[in-house]
C-alpha cells in the first residue's frame, strides 16, 4: 500500500519505519490496558533504535567508499567494545574485559580472516562490516555466556574446586568440569538454531538476501555459511576465554579467587 | 602420644595471621604440630578454626605469619607439592562425579602416577568399603561418601592430615563410625593431625593436644586434662 504513496525510496523507507513503529506503540497500549507498564521504556528503546540504526546507515554510505583497511579498522573497533559489552555481562569476575578482547579478537579475528582469505567473506565492504560485525556480535553473546555460565558454576562449586586443589590439582584441572560445561552452555542455543534452520525460521541474512532479489538456494547457501561461521567463532571465543579466565580467578600461590555464591 | 621439646615441630604455625575485607579471621596463631600427634582445634562458630586450617595447606594466603612443614617454610614450596604432603578432610565429602574408583584415583593422576585396582581395593577396605570400587558417588549415603573422601586423601599418602569437622554433616550413627575409623588409621598410620571441631567432647577424645579459639586468637593449647582444667 505504502508504495502507491511514495515513490522515493528514501520517504518509502521512513513510512515504512513509521508504520512498524506504530504496531510497537500499538502492542505498548495492549501491554498497557493489561496493566504492564513499560511506556517509557518502550518509546525510548523505539527512538533510540531508530536513531541509532539510521546514523549507522548514514555513516555506512561514507564507509563502503573507503578500501578495505577500514572495514578491518572498524571491525577492530567494534570487538573492543564487544569485550566492554561481555565485561559488564560477565561483572564480578576478573579480567573479563581482556579475556572477552582476546577471545573475541583471537577467536571472530581468525574466522574473519580466514573467511576472507577464503573468498567466503568478500573483502568489498559492503560484506566485510555486515558479516563480520555478524561474527563480532555472535562471538561477543557466546564470550557473555559462557563467562556467565562459568561463573555461576564456579561459585557453586567451590567447594569441589577446593577439594581438588587440596588434592594437588592445578587450577586448570580444578575448573576443567565447568569451564566444559560453560563452553557447552556457549554453544547449545547454535546448535539448536542450526538445527532448526530454513524449518522453523528463516534468519536474517537469507531473508535480506531474497528481499534484495536473490535466488533462494543462493540466499540459502549463504545463509547456512554465516550459521557455520556463527557456529565457529562461538566455539573458538568461548573455548578461549574460559581457558584464559582461570589466569584471572586463581592467585599466584593456586588460591581460588572468587567466593562462592549465596 | 606426646610431644618431645627436643624433637622438631613436623608442623608449625608461626604468628599466622588472615586479615580480610578489615577483619582479622586469624589473629596471630602460633603453634607446634609434633610427628604423629593430633592437635584438636577447638572453638565456637567464627572462631576461626576452619580459616587456620586453609592458611595451614595455603588455601588461603596469610596476611603476616607463615607456616613450616618439617622447618621448610612453605611460601619456598610448590603448592601443590605442599598440598598433597598435607591432606584434607572437609565437612563435607565434596566426591567429584564418576566412580569411586575414579575419586581414589584423582590425587595420585594429578602427579601422573597410576595407583593399581589392588591398591584401590585396600584403601577401600581400610575406611570399610571393601567391594566399593565400581560404585557410583551419587549411589553413596553421607557416611559412605565421607569414608571415600578419607580414602582419596589417603591415596595420597600425605604426612599430615588436615580435619575440618569432618564428621559434624553425618548423622549419629555415621558420626561414631567416622570417627572410630579415623582414629584408628591415624593410629595405625601415625599420621600428624590437625582435627577442627566445635565439638568439644570430640577434641577431648581425640587431641593428644587441645587448642581453643575464640574471636581469630589461640587462648590455650595444653593436654586434655588441662584444657578440662582450665
Amino acid at each position: 500500500m505504502l508504495n502507491h504513496f511514495f515513490t522515493d525510496p528514501i520517504y518509502l523507507s521512513a513510512a515504512q519505519a513509521l508504520v512498524a513503529g506504530l504496531m510497537a506503540l500499538g502492542m505498548m497500549l495492549i501491554a498497557s490496558w493489561s496493566g504492564i507498564h513499560l511506556e517509557k521504556e518502550i518509546i525510548i528503546a523505539l527512538l533510540r533504535g531508530l536513531v541509532q540504526v539510521v546514523a549507522v546507515g548514514a555513516v555506512l554510505l561514507y564507509i563502503f567508499k573507503g578500501p578495505a583497511v577500514l572495514g578491518f579498522a572498524i571491525l577492530a573497533g567494534m570487538m573492543a567494545l564487544a569485550a566492554k559489552t561481555a565485561e559488564k555481562r560477565a561483572k564480578g569476575l576478573p579480567g573479563a574485559f581482556r579475556v572477552g578482547l582476546y577471545g573475541i579478537g583471537i577467536g571472530a579475528g581468525a574466522v574473519i580472516l580466514l573467511m576472507t582469505w577464503a573468498g567466503v567473506i568478500d573483502t568489498k565492504l559492503t560484506a566485510l562490516i555486515p558479516i563480520g560485525s555478524m561474527i563480532i556480535a555472535n562471538s561477543m553473546n557466546s564470550t557473555s555466556l559462557a563467562l556467565d555460565r562459568f561463573q555461576g558454576e564456579v561459585r557453586s562449586h567451590v567447594g569441589h574446586i577446593e577439594t581438588a586443589l587440596a588434592l594437588g590439582a592445578s587450577p586448570k584441572t580444578a575448573i576443567r568440569p565447568y569451564a566444559q560445561a560453560a563452553v557447552k552452555a556457549s554453544l547449545i542455543p547454535r546448535i539448536d538454531s542450526l538445527r532448526s534452520l530454513g524449518i522453523v525460521w528463516i534468519p536474517g541474512v537469507m531473508t535480506g538476501m531474497l528481499l534484495g532479489g536473490s535466488q533462494p538456494v543462493h540466499a540459502a547457501f549463504y545463509q547456512f555459511v554465516v550459521m557455520a561461521m556463527i557456529l565457529t567463532v562461538s566455539g573458538l571465543t568461548s573455548l578461549i576465554s574460559t581457558l584464559l579466565i582461570a589466569g584471572y580467578i586463581f592467585t599466584p600461590a593456586e588460591q581460588l579467587a572468587l567466593s562462592a555464591s549465596n | 602420644m606426646t610431644q618431645s621439646s627436643i624433637s622438631s615441630p613436623k608442623l608449625e604455625a608461626r604468628d599466622l595471621t588472615r586479615e580480610a575485607d578489615g577483619k582479622i579471621i586469624v589473629d596471630h596463631v602460633s603453634m607446634k604440630v609434633y610427628s604423629a600427634e593430633v592437635v584438636a582445634v577447638v572453638g565456637p562458630s567464627g572462631a576461626g578454626k576452619s580459616s587456620l586450617l586453609r592458611l595451614l595447606n595455603r588455601l588461603d594466603e596469610p596476611t603476616a605469619g607463615t607456616v613450616y612443614l618439617e622447618g621448610q617454610d612453605y611460601r619456598e614450596m610448590a603448592p601443590r607439592e605442599l598440598r598433597r604432603r598435607m591432606g584434607m578432610i572437609m565437612q563435607m565429602p565434596y566426591l567429584f562425579p564418576g566412580s569411586v574408583a575414579e575419586n581414589i584415583r584423582f590425587g595420585p593422576q594429578q602427579r601422573s602416577e597410576d595407583i593399581s585396582d589392588d591398591d584401590i581395593e585396600r584403601l577401600l577396605e581400610r575406611v570399610g568399603l571393601p567391594g566399593f570400587s565400581d560404585r557410583t558417588v551419587d549411589r553413596l549415603s553421607g557416611g559412605e561418601a565421607q569414608r571415600v573422601a578419607i580414602a582419596r586423601a589417603l591415596a595420597n599418602d600425605p604426612e599430615v592430615l588436615l580435619l575440618d569437622e569432618p564428621t559434624s554433616a553425618l548423622d549419629e550413627d555415621a558420626k561414631a563410625v567416622v570417627e572410630t575409623l579415623l582414629e584408628e588409621i591415624i593410629r595405625e598410620e601415625g599420621l600428624t593431625c590437625v582435627w577442627v571441631t566445635h565439638d568439644r567432647a570430640q577434641a577431648l577424645r581425640m587431641g593428644d593436644r587441645v587448642a581453643v579459639m575464640e574471636a581469630g586468637r589461640l587462648l590455650l593449647i595444653g593436654s586434655p586434662q588441662e584444657v578440662l582444667n582450665a
